[in-house]
């Protein structure tokens, strides 16, 4: 709260302006919208093996996720974004690509780990080699396991990608 | 002098209001968003979920029939109950009459409330 | 009784299936013919004073070109009652690839057979649910023979599952909103 009786237009960030007299916040329609949606970024789980541990970790007390807006929700239906955590195996790759079908747009990818990013140190019959072969894919997080930081450092990066949308998710793009 | 139907109670006229804000909140949010959303459905993306497998059986499964018989005594209650509460603020100023005519209803639908518990309709 | 008295006296009990007994530190390892097989694991299951209880493991090797037999199926056993233990492999050669399956006795082999047949092709006569479990169903092939290929891109003997998601994937790229 501004306490000032000002009436005049204050430039506080880019492009966002106040009028602490008016207590009123003055923007463009991208921002407020790009900033609903970066804070409160609903991954749907995908933890396949020991990349799920380490979200799990940053999702519990230490390192929190909800703080960041982050609720993990069980259907593609209802979430923004998918974390791909752990090997993908050729078995596993029908049923992700079937539930990346199925999130409603806007959606993104974070791709968690080597294995997810590029295969990671298996290079076998059975293995995927990353995720993007079958799904296309916004932050790449490498590490094996990457740390709870990293992650977060992952999601963040994927918050300031969200934040230079402009009328990404439209009907007249 | 008011003529019959002529009665317009000015004093709930703010809870029409409240009720159609709301309801235009939701509706407006809805039809804003669908002008504006982007519009890509494809097959795979109409597809039900089923944790990512193609979906298998019928969707449509038989429901317990306890569902409906406790539905239809709940409606028969209720229905006893709307009765009692006007009955509730005005029999003592109509006295013992109203008194033996509420009883004789509560009789009636008391021996139906066990005919009901006899063939076992409040077992779950 | 120590592994070696265990592994004398199957010796003695099964003459002619026993091919020979190999020891390295304090374990040994007894190789048999796998006609008989079922008669010696009952046996080792019964008997008062051998009594393995607790089949541990159940695994299958692959010796292409370093034996006479390319196939090996190998049994740890394990008795709680008298605290001792024995591995027995049986031999599997290449043209008859079969061997009887030990699930009557510990009920504990059944996924280990499982596990063998899909990654060897060695199939367990008697087994009651004889499929693949780690691989997918119409996977062809067994992967961790010798002569499998290793890396990930098996180019045209790729599993038809993956080809159809790269052909899903193909199809719905002008979906994407990039």
């Amino acid at each position: 709260m501004i306490v000032d009786g000002t009436t005049a237009l204050i430039e506080v960030e880019e492009g966002i302006r106040i009028i602490p007299g008016a207590n009123t916040i003055v923007c463009a329609l991208d921002k407020i919208v790009n900033w609903g949606r970066k804070s409160s970024i609903w991954p749907m789980t995908f933890g396949l093996a020991c990349c799920a541990i380490e979200m799990m970790a940053t999702g519990a007390s230490h390192y929190d996720l909800d703080r960041f807006g982050v609720v993990f929700r069980g259907s593609p239906r209802q979430s923004d974004a998918i974390i791909i955590a752990g090997t993908l195996t050729k078995k596993m790759a029908p049923v992700v690509r079937m539930v990346y079908d199925q999130m409603p747009e806007p959606r993104y990818v974070i791709a968690m780990g080597s294995c997810a990013c590029s295969g990671g140190i298996y290079n076998t019959y059975s293995t995927v080699q990353g995720v993007d072969t079958v799904l296309p894919v916004d932050v790449y997080i490498p590490g094996c396991p990457p740390r709870p930081e990293a992650l977060l450092d992952g999601l963040i990066m994927l918050q300031e990608l969200i934040n230079k949308e402009h009328f990404k998710w439209s009907r007249w793009r | 002098m008011q003529t019959p139907g002529s009665y317009i109670p000015y004093e709930y006229l703010p809870i029409l209001v409240i009720m159609m804000i709301s309801v235009m909140f939701s509706v407006v949010v809805i039809l804003v968003g669908s002008i504006f959303r982007l519009a890509r459905p494809y097959k795979e993306k109409l597809l039900i979920y089923e944790s990512g497998n193609p979906p298998v059986g019928e969707t449509r499964e038989r429901f317990s029939i306890k569902f409906y018989i406790i539905a239809m005594l709940f409606v028969v209650f209720d229905v006893e109950a709307v009765f009692l509460y006007p009955w509730a603020l005005v029999f003592d100023s109509i006295g013992l009459y109203a008194v033996i005519e509420m009883m004789l209803f509560i009789v009636m639908l008391l021996i139906g409330y066990v005919y009901a518990w006899k063939k076992e309709a409040f077992n779950w | 009784m120590t592994p070696r008295a265990i592994a004398e006296l199957i010796q003695s009990k099964f003459k002619p299936e026993v091919a020979e007994i190999t020891e390295f530190g304090d374990q040994v390892s007894v190789l048999v013919n796998k006609t008989r097989i079922l008669e010696i694991m009952s046996f080792l299951r019964n008997s008062s004073e051998l009594y393995f209880d607790y089949l541990t493991d159940l695994c299958g090797v692959d010796y292409q070109g370093r034996k006479n037999e390319r196939f090996e199926v190998v049994y740890h056993l394990r008795s709680i009652l008298h605290n001792h233990c024995i591995r027995i492999k049986a031999a599997i050669p290449e043209k008859d690839c079969k061997i009887d399956s030990v699930v009557r006795i510990w009920a504990g082999a059944n996924w280990h057979e499982r596990e063998c047949f899909d990654m060897y092709g060695i199939s367990f006569t008697g087994h009651p649910d004889l499929r693949r479990i780690l691989m997918p169903d119409d996977w062809e092939g067994h992967p961790l023979r010798k002569d499998y290929p290793l890396k990930s891109d098996l180019g045209e003997a790729e599993w038809k599952g993956f080809k159809e998601v790269l052909e899903t994937v193909e199809r719905n790229k002008k979906y994407e909103v990039r």
